[in-house]
């Protein structure tokens, strides 16, 4: 939707494939037939898929610019820069202490983020489930690109020593039942309690939509940025929008 | 004196070719996957003798196939390489070797191993081959960056 507000204020309109089901892809067109028809119909494409790769795919196949607004449980570099960008608003980004929290396995925000922010000397604190852990490949590579990792099992361990807190969404379907994740979610919980052990410029991101995540009376909290970090989406899509238009 | 007696004392336990490709220096026990690189199966036309675990002074032990009226391309015998970086190639003409060479690494390898990832899109029925980048740790996924690190045999499509 925020790149559709951002179409729209750059005086530009958007057409909406809307959801797989909705589409020519229920009727069995491959993704490939979609991008050609689609790329004669518009300026620029922004592709959503569930499966890893796609927007690569796509830009193989389209004679229009392709922005990757999320593939499956790989990118999802427009977020980031929007994340980026959040942070620089608080705080010069370059040696900071983030936190990444939830379910950093699938969290295509969390792989986009913590990629980016290894250009900036960052410090980068993982706590996750079991099994829902940075992937491997991901985390060796970070790690050859000089970034230092640390895991750790409870927030409270570094709620005191960050910069950043990257709170992400843990699913219900990565549980074998609903009591398995309401007791790991519960673990994974940011309420004002919790901040009050924090540094006062910390600041509190989501990429959205939370479940339970975070307390929503952390909402009226000077750390919560996360609402801000949602609008910043528009400005920094309008102007990927223009980057790729012009 | 027998003929196994006269073939072992030849050092040969396969008969030579008159016109074909001979891949020597296999690393021990990989013959059968390299056949299996090149989309050799029971029902392809070739003429195929595979000599396994067969003593090498250098490799201690190597495997040895040869292709009867097949000359291997180029990026036929680079893909060898992923298997067998040693692997080397005779290519024969009238029982003569005409040409040999070494195997290559290749940059890239298309349609050749299958992406281990089940949720990338090159495991779908998307009109693409599979694509990947060939790295000091292994196999990249061109499209969703999962590498393949070990026992690249088992992922060839």
């Amino acid at each position: 939707m925020s790149f559709e507000s951002a179409m729209a204020r750059l005086g530009g309109t958007s057409l909406s494939v809307g959801s797989v089901e909705a589409c020519s892809i229920a009727k069995g067109e491959t993704l490939a037939d979609t991008i050609r028809v689609v790329s004669g119909y518009a300026d620029a494409i922004v592709i959503r898929h569930p499966k890893e790769g796609a927007a690569r795919l796509a830009a193989e196949f389209a004679t229009v610019p392709v922005i990757n607004a999320g593939d499956g449980a790989g990118q999802h570099p427009s977020q980031t820069l929007l994340d980026l960008y959040t942070i620089r608003q608080s705080m010069p980004i370059d040696g900071i202490d983030i936190a990444l929290i939830g379910d950093l396995r699938y969290g295509r925000t969390a792989h986009s983020l913590a990629f980016a922010l290894s250009l900036y000397n960052a410090r980068l604190h993982t706590i996750s489930p079991k099994g829902l852990e940075l992937p491997v490949t991901l985390a060796t590579e970070l790690a050859e690109r000089g970034m230092e990792i640390i895991e750790h099992d409870d927030i409270s361990d570094v709620i005191s020593d960050v910069d950043v807190l990257y709170m992400t969404r843990i699913q219900r379907e990565r549980f074998p039942d609903s009591a398995s994740y309401f007791n790991v979610a519960s673990n994974y919980r940011i309420t004002p309690e919790l901040l009050t052990r924090a540094k006062k410029h910390l600041i509190v991101l989501h990429p959205l939509p939370r479940v339970d995540e975070i307390d929503p009376r952390v909402d009226d909290s000077p750390h919560a940025r996360y609402f801000e970090q949602s609008r910043n989406g528009v400005p920094v899509r309008m102007a990927m929008l223009m980057q790729v238009l012009q | 004196m027998t003929n196994t007696e006269s073939a072992e004392n030849e050092g040969l336990l396969v008969r030579r070719i008159r016109n074909g490709t001979v891949i020597d220096h296999i690393d021990g026990g990989e013959a059968l996957n390299v056949v299996k690189i090149l989309g050799i199966t029971g029902t392809t036309q070739e003429a195929l003798s595979i000599a396994t675990n067969v003593p090498s002074r250098d490799m201690g032990r190597k495997d040895i196939v040869k292709l009867t009226n097949r000359e291997l391309s180029k990026e036929e015998v680079d893909r060898i390489a992923l298997i067998s970086p040693r692997a080397t190639i005779n290519i024969i003409r009238n029982f003569k070797v005409c040409e040999k060479k070494g195997v290559e690494i290749p940059e890239l390898i298309e349609g050749l191993v299958r992406c281990p990832n089940p949720g990338c899109i090159s495991n779908t029925s998307e009109p693409i081959r599979s694509k990947f980048r060939v790295t000091p740790k292994g196999l990249h996924c061109s499209y969703c960056d999962w590498v393949i690190a070990r026992d690249i045999t088992s992922h060839i499509i």
